[in-house]
């Protein structure tokens, strides 16, 4: 593994070594153990597009580990304003540290830098392409939360055709044998250049009580104002996809909800008390998984 | 050189692309850029063949198919042959195979993607069908069926 730009370039067992590695760093995630394998590394985290989230899980999975972190989270304090290529600032930029961490307006961006970089380079978000280390967190998340990531009867919801976390995330569940239910309006469903792929089970929804009673997981995403030309068009099916705690008593007592927030009303706050709510701690997930993807990228201890 | 080639008066030197598949001439032409280059060139259309029941032949003189030019005939039509005509002999005869990826022959459909936006980026598809043909960019991973496909 030299590059992570798309999920499907992780095999199931590098996938399932970086996980296990994950969970013996959630205390030095937590603070509560030290740790100094990434010990005088750098990684580079070049941000053309903003983020929080990514940005800022990399740099504390970073620095628990011992190592720094070099970059910029807005382009316009960059060269790329004067009209350099991604090409150009992506070759001096590995010049200068050991690992590039990449979010970028453009899908296909990572592929093209890791092409051109001589030390890793870890897509952190493409435009509406790949997202691998979201998908690595969300698995972590399920194993987590459900004990496996087998088997399960994971439902999406919410934005499926614009939203890159769910595609990446379905592929790579239908690799370790799932069940997928789809939960869409018609405009927003599922695309099938991502169905024709998938190896398991899977079916589509318009409505989310067809299929609450039987679901492990629910993975909640946003539908975004800007895909409806219509404000009252985004505002009628917005609102037919919330989820609130009234909801989920239909719903099993060990069913779970992740979402890759930020949330805006699509989960109703008074879901966050329920033992339903796994959001957040999906959230923290995030640091341990990417320290454990940088150590076997930058080579610390296995 | 068989009948159907003497249809029209045999070319000096060149290329005759020969058993493109019938009706996909006038594609492979656009395809390859020719029109308009001053080159003179012969196309003929549903002409009669042993192999299949027609066939498409086009004949270009004074020049030889360049690499991208090939892989572009292999796409629209694989099976295509290429003969390299010198002093009116066949000199190099080669059947365009569909290549696994192309470089720098198509362009992706997705004006987001990075082949499209960064300057001195060239474009690389892979093969996924050949019949129908489908491609995906190697970037974006944006699938593109035959009829959409666009040409450098």
């Amino acid at each position: 593994m030299k590059h992570v730009v798309s999920i499907s370039d992780l095999s199931k067992k590098q996938i399932l070594s970086i996980l296990k590695r994950a969970k013996e760093l959630v205390p030095v995630a937590k603070g509560k153990k030290k740790s100094k394998s990434l010990d005088g590394k750098i990684l580079a985290t070049c941000f053309f597009e903003p983020s929080t989230r990514t940005r800022l899980s990399f740099e504390t999975a970073m620095q628990r580990l011992g190592g720094t972190c070099i970059g910029f989270a807005d382009p316009s304090a960059t060269s790329h304003l004067k009209g350099e290529t991604l090409v150009d600032g992506i070759r001096m930029v590995a010049g200068y540290a050991d690992a590039v961490l990449l979010r970028h307006p453009q899908e296909g961006s990572a592929r093209l830098a890791s092409e051109n970089s001589e030390v890793p380079l870890i897509n952190g978000g493409d435009g509406a392409g790949q997202h691998p280390t979201q998908t690595l967190l969300d698995l972590f998340t399920i194993n987590e939360e459900m004990g496996k990531m087998e088997g399960l009867n994971v439902g999406m919801l919410g934005d499926l055709r614009y939203g890159r976390t769910v595609h990446s995330l379905s592929h790579a569940l239908a690799k370790f044998n799932n069940k997928l239910s789809f939960i869409s309006p018609d405009s927003l469903s599922m695309p099938s250049y991502v169905t024709d792929d998938l190896s398991c089970d899977w079916s589509s929804h318009n409505s989310i009580e067809d299929v609450l009673n039987d679901l492990d997981i629910l993975y909640v995403t946003r539908i975004q104002k800007e895909r409806f030309p219509d404000l009252e068009e985004y505002k009628k099916v917005a609102s037919a996809y919330i989820i609130d705690s009234d909801l989920l008593k239909n719903a099993k007592s060990s069913m779970r909800i992740l979402h890759p927030l930020p949330r805006v009303t699509e989960i109703s706050t008074d879901v966050d008390d329920t033992k339903h709510a796994a959001y957040f701690r999906q959230a923290f997930n995030g640091v341990p998984v990417r320290m454990a993807l940088l150590e076997q990228l930058i080579g610390g201890k296995k | 050189m068989s009948d159907n080639l003497m249809r029209v008066q045999p070319i000096r030197n060149g290329t005759v692309l020969d058993h493109i598949k019938a009706g996909r001439g006038r594609k492979v032409l656009d395809a390859l850029d020719l029109i308009d280059k001053g080159t003179t060139i012969t196309l003929l259309m549903h002409v009669p063949s042993k192999k299949n029941s027609s066939k498409d032949v086009i004949k270009i003189e004074d020049r030889e198919l360049s690499e991208s030019e090939s892989q572009k005939l292999a796409l629209l039509s694989p099976g295509a042959h290429v003969n390299i005509i010198r002093n009116f002999v066949v000199a190099e005869k080669n059947v365009a195979e569909l290549p696994e990826s192309i470089s720098n022959v198509a362009i992706c459909s997705n004006d987001n993607c990075i082949s499209n936006n960064e300057r001195g980026a060239k474009t690389k598809f892979n093969i996924i069908n050949g019949n129908p043909l489908s491609i995906q960019c190697v970037y974006c991973g944006r699938k593109i069926a035959q009829d959409n496909i666009i040409f450098i």
